[in-house]
């Protein structure tokens, strides 16, 4: 297969080392002639030090014949470019995008681009299946006595979702006052039964933040709670228990045999003593 | 009419300045605000510092819509996209974008864009003040064709697809 790559920054860089590998025809731009020479002593005189955006160069690499066109290159509106005169206008079967501005992908999708790559995304989608859910949202400090106004969205498996305000232990110096459900602000009474997907607004102190979250949202597996600090709470508690928890297992493992082992191999007389 | 300029350069402030004084309601959009030092104290439309590629920042700067919207940066991909977005996306009646590179300029009369070559303009100026014959596309040249992507998708947000009518020749 002949892929016409476009863009010799990492991603061009790895992407046509790998192609190499895997035994296609490949041809890299690279506008810049210094980075263009660099990469070409390494993998040989494939690489052509000029603007892939540019028609007669894009013709001069033969993308009429090219069966996937890749632009990797750092800015989006190149990349576009690249796709769309690869397809329209030297018929190229398919044009592969990388995008850097999540919000131009669905544009990209529309004015023709066949794949369309972000690497914005994926890293986005990756970190928020890492954002803890059931975490409390600081609204904002009121700067009186350590005041906070205080967002818990309850999830379908949180304790709080079937009872009302009165059945829990909310602590003394907190108080729930409202509930956004569906988009809307009600007060909490004391018998309002409380729903998955309700965000339960709290006022209270700093102190409480960790027996109110136990309470609306359930607390670390572990429990263990360092006190007062809403900062460090309300993104540090529910990784340290696991981060904690991990390394902990492993090591007690590498503990326990690593030694033994060693104390056989070196025939110390440790255990064959026992 | 309504006109939205992408790019506050020499042109750009230009035409700005020409539309403003014939009564139009100019909106010109630069990256840079030192760009608008280019507009004369008399220019009474707006001026709005940001990335004239982004959907976000044309829709709130108000340019939806546009009866005329020119993409006159230095870039010539960025010209293009905005133009694709300004037509596509937009609503915009009347699109050129300034594509310097020939090869371009006539993929995307192709394509559905108006575009504007400053090599082949000025090719052909100096052509002709040799007495040479003319050899290039001369002025805007008009789409001739449409984009296909708007066969197959539904445009993102789009209100309804503009097609960019042909310029006048002025």
């Amino acid at each position: 297969m002949f892929v016409l790559v476009v863009g010799g920054g990492k991603v061009g860089y790895y992407l046509t080392k790998e192609l190499v590998a895997a035994g296609h025809e490949i041809v890299l731009m690279e506008k810049d002639a210094a980075r263009a020479a660099q990469i070409a002593d390494e993998i040989g005189s494939i690489v052509l030090p000029h603007d892939g955006c540019e028609g007669r160069y894009l013709a001069a690499a033969g993308c009429n014949r090219a069966d996937v066109v890749a632009a990797v290159t750092g800015d989006d509106e190149d990349n576009l470019v690249i796709c769309q005169m690869a397809k329209h206008h030297f018929d190229v079967p398919r044009s592969i995008a990388r995008v850097n501005n999540p919000k131009n992908e669905d544009l990209f999708r529309h004015l023709g681009v066949d794949e369309i790559i972000s690497p914005t995304r994926m890293i986005l989608g990756s970190i928020e299946q890492d954002i803890p859910v059931h975490e409390l949202l600081h609204l904002a400090a009121l700067g009186e006595s350590d005041l906070e106004i205080i967002e818990a969205q309850l999830q379908p498996a949180s304790p709080a979702v079937g009872r009302s305000p009165r059945d829990l232990a909310i602590p003394a110096t907190c108080s729930l006052f409202a509930v956004v459900r569906d988009g809307e602000a009600e007060p909490l009474a004391a018998d309002t039964v409380l729903r998955a997907g309700d965000k339960v607004i709290a006022i209270g102190r700093a102190e409480c933040e960790s027996r109110l979250r136990d309470e609306l949202l359930g607390g670390p597996a572990d429990g263990e709670e360092p006190s007062g600090e809403l900062q460090t709470s309300a993104l540090g508690t529910r990784t340290a228990p696991a981060s904690g928890n991990e390394p902990g297992r492993w090591s007690e493992g590498a503990g326990s045999r690593g030694p033994r082992r060693g104390a056989s191999t070196d025939g110390r007389p440790d255990d064959a003593a026992r | 009419m309504n006109a939205v300029i992408v790019g506050c350069g020499r042109v750009g402030a230009l035409l700005a300045e020409t539309l403003d004084a014939a009564g139009h309601d100019v909106l010109v959009v630069d990256t840079q605000t030192l760009a608008f030092e280019r507009l004369p104290a008399t220019f009474s439309g707006r001026a709005i510092r940001g990335d004239g590629t982004d959907e976000d920042v044309l829709r709130r700067a108000g340019a939806e819509h546009a009866d005329l919207f020119l993409a006159f940066t230095e870039g010539d991909n960025r010209n293009i996209i905005a133009a694709q977005l300004a037509t596509e996306v937009l609503g915009a009646s009347r699109v050129v974008a300034k594509v310097n590179d020939p090869v371009r300029a006539t993929a995307y009369a192709d394509l559905g864009i108006a575009t504007l070559c400053r090599t082949n303009l000025m090719a052909d100026a100096i052509n002709a003040y040799l007495g040479l014959a003319q050899q290039y596309p001369s002025g805007v040249q008009v789409p001739t064709g449409h984009h296909p992507g708007g066969e197959h998708h539904e445009a993102p947000g789009a209100v309804g697809r503009g097609v960019a009518v042909p310029a006048e020749e002025t």
